[in-house]
């Protein structure tokens, strides 16, 4: 009875504070939601390059913290989103961005899905194109032997 | 011509596994640096020791510099310790500390010390010239060419090979390319 009542108590302790799980700062760095919106969601695409496999966001080593500073300061000094990633990847280069870009050394990787496809394309069209004309040769040539 | 058709996806099957078995060996932790070829950010911080001495990267222009990014806090740091001494004895070029999100006290004790390599050291309190300069886990150590231009960039620590094989090297060049300039 009484433990049930303590799991429940626990429970609702968990829940109160997940809100500040999810969040890594202490408080909100802007008051406008909107702008705590943006800081948000760029820090979830740059990646903490002390600790790799870690957005900034995620990441409580102070590089992250730097960084995320960083974009805090420049979401408030009026910088477009555009504006930060390209100051992250003068920085950092692109393995600073978790969505890649695409760029004249890594367009063969974005292209390549579609080339494959074009390759296979025309792979099964001459296959299948030679397969009929095969069969039409077997089907002409007894049908010519006949008469 | 039957045999081609065989062979030419073999082949290309067989040069994307050599390029993924190279890629095995590479270090996912040294990330190229974008600043190769550009020029180095410019900063003006204090100095370590004085305060109110500046010191700025404009200053260094005209000769090929080292700089080494460093914290007392790193371990990386103490390793390569000796090996900047020993650098800094050939007096080839000046060794420019960044001293990076560290404490006054701790950072003059350690190169009372340990010794002091550099040439100069600068405090980066907060670490925006280190985040300028793509810093991501000292120690990292850049050349920096006479026209100010990085030149190289080794991060982990200073060995007296790559020193000698990466450092050298470019150093010589950048003095023969001035020097044929002027």
């Amino acid at each position: 009875m009484t433990s049930s009542f303590i799991r429940g108590g626990l429970i609702a302790l968990l829940l109160a504070f997940a809100g500040h799980a999810l969040a890594i700062d202490a408080e909100d760095a802007f008051a406008d939601p909107v702008l705590q919106k943006r800081y948000e969601s760029i820090n979830r695409e740059l990646r903490c390059l002390v600790c790799q496999n870690q957005t900034i966001s995620d990441s409580n080593a102070t590089l992250a913290q730097d960084l995320r500073r960083e974009v805090r300061d420049m979401i408030a000094a009026g910088n477009t989103d555009d504006e930060i990633r390209d100051f992250m990847i003068e920085r950092y280069g692109d393995f600073v961005l978790y969505r890649p870009r695409m760029t004249p050394e890594n367009f063969l990787l974005w292209a390549a899905p579609v080339l494959l496809l074009l390759i296979g394309a025309v792979v099964v069209v001459r296959v299948v194109r030679r397969r009929a004309q095969e069969s039409d040769i077997e089907t002409d040539g007894p049908e010519a032997g006949q008469s | 011509m039957q045999n081609l058709k065989f062979i030419i996806p073999l082949a290309l099957f067989g040069l994307l596994g050599l390029a993924l078995f190279k890629g095995l060996s590479l270090n996912p932790r040294e990330v190229p640096s974008p600043l190769i070829g550009k020029p180095a950010p410019e900063f003006s911080l204090p100095s370590l020791q004085d305060a109110s001495y500046p010191v700025s990267s404009r200053e260094l222009l005209g000769q090929p510099w080292v700089l080494n990014v460093w914290g007392t806090w790193c371990g990386g740091c103490r390793e390569e310790h000796d090996t900047l001494l020993a650098i800094a004895r050939q007096k080839t070029v000046p060794i420019v500390g960044l001293n990076w999100k560290d404490d006054n006290a701790l950072a003059q004790d350690w190169l009372r010390q340990l010794g002091n390599p550099y040439a100069v050291v600068a405090e980066d309190r907060d670490g925006r010239t280190a985040i300028d300069w793509g810093v991501y886990g000292a120690p990292e150590t850049f050349l920096i060419g006479p026209d100010g231009l990085v030149l190289y960039k080794h991060i982990a620590p200073m060995t007296m090979e790559v020193w000698n094989t990466k450092f050298l090297p470019r150093i010589e060049a950048a003095r023969a390319a001035a020097g044929s300039e002027s």
